[in-house]
């Protein structure tokens, strides 16, 4: 460095120093000014050297603060300068890389033969489909993002309902507090289907309802965050326990075959009353006894029940004239009994080698 | 709730058949998730006095006890550590069975020979403690060689572990599941009556006060006082009861509060009223940010309003008679006022508090208890004098010389109504199926305490019993007696019916669609996955989409905190997950939905939502997509488009384009390798195809190298709207029965004409004539300007009633290249 230390000489060596950066424009040069910069004889490195010789303290303090921020400034220069350089070299390589997707001759595209496997959570919850489909169901869907109302208070579950808690809910940061959720079961879609009927002058419903479902569970061998239900509802004028219990019983025997029977047995859900747990012969000890179904020859697979007429209410319908039942279950939890999966985690790692099995 | 086979008999003489007992409490819907066995097989456990312990050399976690059985020394080794020599322990000799069929034989362990087992209670079935052995040093009668099935007056008992139901607070108890057990199997059942305490000296009133400021939290209260308390331990029968049903004795005042909420149901709260301010209790709202520092030491802030949907902080507190907070109730008391061992005087405290303010509190202390549980489901309001009454009966067993002032104070003071419900007869029919009568109804409730009167014909005249809270008021309750009359006639016992009804079954649109791609996409080598719907918050901005994102308030990780707006992150992951595990060809397909936040959508729900459906909210719209990524290792775009035809025709579409665009359907995909799929009438895109951006592979799917992945994303919703996207015709076309004749036209294309236009302009210039034209070679390089490529197509030109003429096919030929001379294309 030719002449002595000052403001002068360092804000000339900041803008020199600057341009030279903004004139690269290839990666190669950049690096090349880059790597001057960090040598021993850059002008910077003499300007450190040249702070030593200085003997006033003051001045000496007040030059290495100068020192200090031309220092900052080049080096964030050539921060920026990377960053527009890369991007511009990534343009370059994309842009090297462009195809017209228009001009693509399909004739000419060679892959190898092979056919691929569905998924058995969509399998499984095919073959429910057509089971159900053959026995007068017609299939409906609802959304997976609802309110609190349809998930819950249409359904006989009023705000600070005990029997919330047990949903385990998941919430949306929409609207106020708790009152956008995922849906928990796949229960709300019944009730868009009550609205739609009694909108439409109130005519019969045969319908299932398949679909994806969220709790707050931490995901084990038995349960997964994210899972799939099934849903039926019937409503119609005469519409009796015997109706369901039979129905269920008609469908074990359809989907699992003719030596597995349906049982129902008394429980708690808030949306229909009477409520029952419906429970099917073992599937793997065909009703023997094993460890599976803590030897009692049953295992559990969903809720079902008559709809409570306030679920009737709340959508306008008089539940002196119609009457109508509902059932539940998991298909997962379906798949993973019909096909001995031991992990369900294995339902969303999507493993190959586990997604080719089926 | 742990229900002891012992302590059911105490209302009816049930018999000892547990496999029966099971059976039937599933039937009445009172689930049996377990059944253990206590006390058995032990007739060969003998206490032993512990006479010498020793080490072992090499081993410290085992030692060797010297301990006498009555019959002189026996060396046995133990890797307990909690006793000392001349604790008494039991001891299982050599050749005894214990519980689990398990046979004590000789063993040698690290050299040294073990003659039996000392055990712990965990082993004998008697309890869950794992610290080691049972102590018996204490035990009255406890001496060397005596059997302690004598000693601890062990008798063989069974143990149901109970799910009750929300909607069955009855039956939340010991004497409940034997009231609802009995009338099913038919066997006379004895509630519980207490006799009430003698009761003597000043009336409750000159002794203590109490007050209910809202009636909305607490129904009603029972305040009673006994004096001359002896805080001490309980019964031996008292404390194995509690512990069979899987409760710590603590002290005979606790236990009896305790054993009387097991037996009926009602929790109660004893107070040592030498410590209540002003010795009386009030009952109340509690004032915002009012606090408690609760029996677990940790201070609890009350009266304010929480996060759950309608909690206001309503909380119901009990205060002295000085208005400071004593406790939470019915979900746990303070500290200040507790029962010690110095206690004489105590106030017993029986209400029926709400049970959703309850819920409300005791989910937003994140405290649930015994007693919560219970208030939650509803209590009998009736009952609180007889269980107070109770509650004296059991702790006069170990505190004789107590004495209960006459009196106790109730309020509010008037006796509680039973409700009263109409039930038409034929209500009961056609919900149940069976037309029964008002005879066979009330032989069915009347043991469960309903009442049910003909009211006329049609009519039933039911009373509920107070200890259905459950049963609802109005004239939805009549399903619930339905229910009750399903539940004890036995669904079993309901005739099944299989109705067909007229309509036909059928599945919807969006099924048609979904299978259709599943099954084109299947034949294309693609694997379905299933990938979950909620991702990292940096997913959106990974793919450069700005839209806000949707979060979860709650989310179990931060991992899974956001809804998902593209399937394509998820895919990647799985891509990179099989490409970790050296998997071969991978080919992977999805469907499902993505969720646009309402801010950024045109096609929001507006639903009904909060208390009473009163508000309505913007939901996000939900696009249901289907996304398929080409990962072999010669895939790439082509490949890519290739499948999108392959759809496109499996889909039966009209006329899909492929063109650049800058939809977010286009999120993810590499900016010069991709475009969208545009229908060609509608110019609606549904889709877009081409390669996963180089820069996302490297950071979702890391291992998957450099390599290509193709990748072919399809909005299903659009794909299903035939305003959107059109179909083929379904009508039939005649094939011509005449030959046709090919031509084979090149040319010279400026990169400014695209493909399609091209391509639309052959089309119209050939009219009916023409069968088909094909691009089949692209070539830039010497012989064609820089800024124009050569584009081949093959036509067939032929005509349905006859052959077509030389001249003819001369003259269309000429049509076809003057039309793409018109787009500057130069026959080659």
């Amino acid at each position: 460095m030719s002449s002595p230390l000052s403001q002068e000489v360092l804000t000339a060596l900041v803008s020199e120093t600057c341009a030279e950066i903004a004139s690269a424009v290839t990666l190669e040069a950049f690096d090349a000014i880059a790597g001057s910069l960090k040598a021993k004889q850059s002008p910077l490195a003499q300007a450190r050297a040249a702070l030593g010789k200085i003997d006033d303290e003051a001045e000496r303090k007040e030059l290495g603060r100068l020192v200090g921020e031309a220092t900052a400034a080049i080096m964030s220069a050539l921060d920026e300068r990377k960053v527009v350089i890369e991007a511009a070299a990534r343009r370059e390589a994309l842009e090297a890389d462009r195809l017209d997707l228009s001009e693509v001759i399909v004739r000419d595209v060679r892959v190898p033969v092979r056919r691929g496997h569905a998924h058995v959570v969509a399998q499984t919850q095919a073959s429910l489909e057509e089971v159900f489909i053959a026995m007068g169901f017609s299939v409906a869907e609802g959304p997976e993002v609802e309110t609190d109302w349809y998930n819950f208070e249409a359904l006989n579950l009023p705000p600070g309902h005990p029997a919330r808690d047990t949903f385990d809910t998941m919430y949306l940061d929409l609207g106020e507090p708790e009152t956008v959720l995922l849906r928990t079961h796949t229960s709300p879609t019944q009730i868009h289907l009550l609205e739609a009927a009694h909108q439409r002058g109130m005519h019969s419903i045969h319908a299932v309802m398949p679909g994806r479902c969220y709790r707050l569970d931490t995901p084990d061998a038995r349960h997964l965050p994210v899972f799939h239900q099934i849903e039926g509802l019937v409503v119609d004028r005469d519409v009796t326990f015997g109706d369901l219990a039979g129905t269920i019983e008609t469908f074990t025997a359809a989907y699992f075959g003719p030596d597995i029977h349906s049982r129902l047995r008394p429980a708690y859900f808030p949306f229909t009353e009477p409520s029952a747990e419906f429970e099917i012969t073992c599937t793997i000890c065909r009703g023997e006894g094993c460890r599976t179904c803590s030897r009692t020859g049953w295992i559990e697979l969903g809720g079902c029940g008559m709809v409570d007429p306030a679920v009737f209410e709340a959508v306008g319908i008089d539940p002196s004239e119609w009457s109508g039942f509902a059932f539940g279950f998991g298909i997962d939890r379906c798949a993973q009994m019909r096909h001995g999966i031991a992990d369900m985690r294995a339902l969303i790692e999507n493993d190959l080698r586990f997604v080719r099995q089926f | 709730m742990l229900v002891p086979l012992s302590w059911l008999k105490d209302f009816a003489p049930f018999p000892d058949d547990a496999a029966l007992l099971r059976a039937t409490l599933d039937e009445l819907g009172l689930v049996v998730e377990d059944v253990t066995t206590t006390g058995e097989s032990l007739g060969d456990v003998i206490v032993a006095r512990v006479e010498e312990i020793r080490s072992i050399e090499g081993a410290d976690r085992i030692r060797l006890v010297v301990a006498d059985a009555g019959d002189g020394p026996i060396e046995v080794v133990c890797g307990a550590m909690n006793f000392s020599e001349a604790d008494l322990v039991p001891f299982a000799p050599v050749g005894s069975v214990l519980p689990g069929d398990f046979v004590i034989a000789q063993r040698k362990m690290k050299g040294v020979e073990s003659n039996g087992m000392l055990c712990s209670g965990k082993e004998l079935g008697l309890g869950d403690d794992h610290d080691g052995l049972m102590i018996l040093t204490d035990v009255p009668g406890a001496i060397p060689g005596s059997a302690i099935v004598e000693v601890l007056a062990i008798e063989p008992d069974v143990i149901f572990d109970i799910t009750v139901e929300g909607n069955r607070p009855d039956a939340h108890s010991i004497s409940g599941v034997a009231r609802d057990l009995a009338a099913h199997l038919h066997i006379p059942f004895a509630p519980v009556a207490p006799l009430s305490p003698a009761r003597s000296g000043p009336p409750t009133s000159e002794l203590a006060s109490a007050g209910v400021d809202d009636v909305e939290l607490c129904r009603r209260l029972v305040v009673s006082v006994a004096s001359g308390v002896i805080v001490g331990n309980s019964p031996d029968w008292i404390q194995r009861r509690l512990e069979k049903a899987g409760m710590r004795p603590i002290n005979n005042v606790v236990d009896a509060s305790n054993y009387v909420m097991l037996e009926m149901g009602q929790p109660t709260h004893p107070y040592d009223l030498d410590k209540i301010a002003g010795g009386g209790l009030r009952v109340r709202r509690a004032h915002p940010n009012e606090s408690l520092t609760t029996l677990d030491g940790v201070e609890r802030v009350l009266g304010v309003a929480g996060q759950s949907l309608g909690d206001e902080g309503n909380d119901c507190v009990i205060c002295d008679a000085e208005d400071h907070v004593i406790g939470i109730a019915g979900i746990m008391g303070g500290a200040s006022s507790e029962i010690a061992e110095a206690t004489t005087t105590i106030l017993l405290e029986t209400a029926s508090f709400d049970p959703i303010a309850s819920t409300r509190t005791s989910r937003r202390l994140a405290h649930r208890t015994e007693a919560s549980t219970r208030f939650q489901k509803g209590i009998d309001p009736a009952n609180l004098e007889n269980v107070s009454d109770r509650f004296f009966e059991i702790l006069s067993l170990s505190s004789p010389s107590m004495v209960v002032a006459p009196d106790p104070l109730v309020v509010p003071d008037h006796p509680v109504v039973a409700t009263v419900l109409e039930v038409p007869l034929e209500r009961v029919s056609s919900l149940l199926g069976v037309a029964f009568t008002a005879q066979a109804i009330s032989d069915l409730l009347e043991p469960l305490g309903f009442g049910v009167v003909e009211k006329d014909a049609q009519n039933l005249t039911v009373t509920i019993p107070t200890n259905r809270p459950d049963i609802r008021t109005t004239h939805h309750g009549i399903a619930d007696v339905i229910e009750e009359v399903a539940r004890t006639y036995g669904y079993a016992n309901l005739p099944r019916r299989t109705s067909p009804w007229p309509e036909p079954g059928q599945p919807n649109k969006r099924q048609g669609t979904r299978t259709r791609v599943r099954e084109a996409l299947l034949g294309l080598g693609g694997d379905e996955a299933w990938t979950t719907s909620l991702v990292a918050s940096g997913d959106a901005a990974l793919l450069g989409i700005s839209e806000p994102e949707i979060g979860v308030t709650n989310p179990l990780t931060q991992d899974e905190a956001r809804l998902r707006r593209s399937l394509v992150p998820g895919l990647l992951r799985s891509v990179g997950y099989n490409a970790d595990r050296r998997q071969d060809d991978i080919v992977l397909f999805e469907m499902g939905l993505v969720f646009v936040h309402p801010s950024a959508s045109t096609t929001n729900r507006s639903v009904r939502a909060g208390a009473a459906g009163g508000v309505l909210v913007d939901l996000p719209s939900e696009e249901e997509h289907a996304a398929l990524v080409l990962a072999r290792p010669d895939d790439d775009a082509t490949t890519a488009v290739a499948a999108a035809r392959v759809l496109a025709d499996a889909l039966g579409l009209a006329d899909m384009r492929i063109q650049s665009g800058s939809s977010t359907l286009l999120a993810g995909l590499h900016p010069t390798r991709s475009a969208e799929l545009v229908d060609a009438q509608s110019g609606e895109v549904f889709g877009a195809v081409g390669e996963v951006d180089p820069f996302i592979v490297a950071e979702l799917a890391p291992s998957a190298g450099r390599q290509r992945i193709g990748i072919v994303v399809l909005d299903l919703g659009a794909v299903r709207d035939p305003a959107k996207v059109a179909r083929k015709s379904d009508r039939a076309v005649g094939i011509s029965r005449f030959p046709s004749a090919d031509l084979d036209l090149a040319f010279s294309v400026p990169n400014t004409v695209s493909v399609d236009s091209l391509l639309d302009a052959l089309k119209s210039a050939g009219g009916v004539v023409l069968e088909f034209v094909r691009l089949f070679d692209v070539y830039r390089g010497p012989g064609i300007d820089d800024d124009a490529r050569s584009l081949a197509f093959a036509l067939r030109l032929s005509a349905d009633d006859r052959t077509l003429s030389e001249s003819e096919i001369t003259e269309t030929r000429g049509l076809l290249i003057a039309a793409a001379a018109d787009l500057g294309a130069s026959l080659r």
